[in-house]
């Protein structure tokens, strides 16, 4: 006694697969919400800009109205600093900051910028004015630019070469003036 | 004299009216507008910090972050209070400042979206997944579908004959082994 073989035929027709595009479509959602979340991820483990990468440009909007982009400063060797006026290791560094920039100026080879970290601006006003500091400083709007260059604080401090490339950074302030000079020299030379 | 009296009566009233609302506007009238400006309270200052997060400290909200940063945002709040600002404006202030990242509830739009949308979407997903499951488990063993298709009866009798057959002859062999 076997199974009428038309009759298994009869029942393989009557449920042919049907193409369900709601599971499709359900697993085409979980595809793409987990690829986000890894591009997520990936961004967010990428580090600090590495010395040797292009530098990410930006544009300074400073406190006094001028607006600064790094683009037209090619050719000049460039000095980031990120700080805040309520980061007191900002302060170990002000005045040696500043000293640098009065070294330098008048060569116009070497342009310094400040770029203050979630700030007030009444208080990041009164910060430039307690330590005589004269170099351009702005406001990172909506914190693009520590962003741009994946900062994981204050004071942080970023030097770009002639060729537009991150040549040294500095985490936490610097000892003193002849350690900024010290990183500034060699990149003048090139 | 009918109609002047009439006609006084509606002055009357309408000069009432009109002082009555004068008096009460002279009420209502915020506090922004009085004469010494009021500052803001402490209340009023955590009511719109507690909406929101400084970059620095995060998932510390505004109003209880201890750190000068945050101290110096509330202070901005209230200086932004006293000039009268309303609380949207000193929310989209710190947005322009900081980014959108200072807010406790992300604006919806571009890829915000997602978390609003996704959260109701799984726990929907869910809901429904389960009901299937317990459609299932509900449902009598006679009235499921049978999966796959049930050998005949004839089938079924021949193949236990030749199962019994085969213990038969293994018994058999055994109980011989065991004589000899």
């Amino acid at each position: 006694m076997t199974s009428d073989p038309a009759e298994t035929t009869n029942l393989t027709q009557a449920t042919p697969p049907r193409f369900r595009w709601g599971r499709i479509l359900a697993w085409l959602g979980l595809a793409v919400l987990l690829a986000m979340l890894a591009m997520g991820l990936v961004n967010t483990q990428r580090g600090p800009v590495l010395v040797g990468q292009d530098a990410p440009d930006f544009v300074l909007s400073t406190f006094d109205g001028q607006e600064i982009d790094t683009q037209d400063l090619q050719g000049k060797v460039i000095v980031v600093n990120f700080w805040a006026s309520w980061c007191k290791p900002c302060e170990q560094e002000a005045a040696d900051l500043e000293a640098a920039w009065q070294d330098y100026a008048p060569g116009q080879q070497v342009v310094f910028l400040g770029v203050d970290y979630v700030d007030t601006e009444p208080e990041a006003l009164g910060y430039l004015q307690k330590f005589n500091i004269t170099y351009p400083n702005g406001p990172d709007l909506r914190t693009r630019i520590s962003q741009a260059y994946r900062t994981s604080g204050v004071p942080e401090t970023y030097f770009i070469d002639r060729q537009g490339k991150l040549a040294y950074v500095q985490i936490g302030p610097f000892r003193s003036l002849a350690q900024i000079k010290g990183i500034i020299e060699p990149l003048l030379a090139q | 004299m009918k109609m002047r009296s009439i006609l006084v009566f509606f002055q009357v009233m309408t000069l009432l009216f009109l002082s009555t609302n004068l008096v009460m506007a002279a009420e209502n009238t915020p506090w922004q507008q009085d004469s010494v400006p009021r500052l803001p309270t402490d209340d009023e200052v955590n009511a719109v910090a507690k909406q929101l997060y400084c970059p620095v400290c995060e998932n510390i909200p505004l109003d209880v972050c201890p750190t000068l940063a945050c101290e110096q945002w509330r202070g901005l709040i209230r200086e932004k209070l006293a000039a009268g600002w309303d609380e949207e404006q000193i929310k989209t202030y710190f947005v322009n400042q900081y980014g959108d990242r200072v807010l406790a509830t992300p604006p919806a739009r571009g890829l915000n979206w997602l978390v609003y949308i996704i959260p109701p979407l799984a726990i929907l997903a869910g809901v429904y997944f389960l009901y299937r499951a317990f459609s299932a488990w509900k449902k009598p063993a006679d009235q499921l579908e049978p999966e796959v298709q049930a050998p005949a009866a004839g089938a079924a009798d021949e193949y236990a004959a030749r199962f019994e057959e085969e213990l038969r002859k293994r018994q058999a062999n055994t109980f011989k082994k065991g004589e000899s």
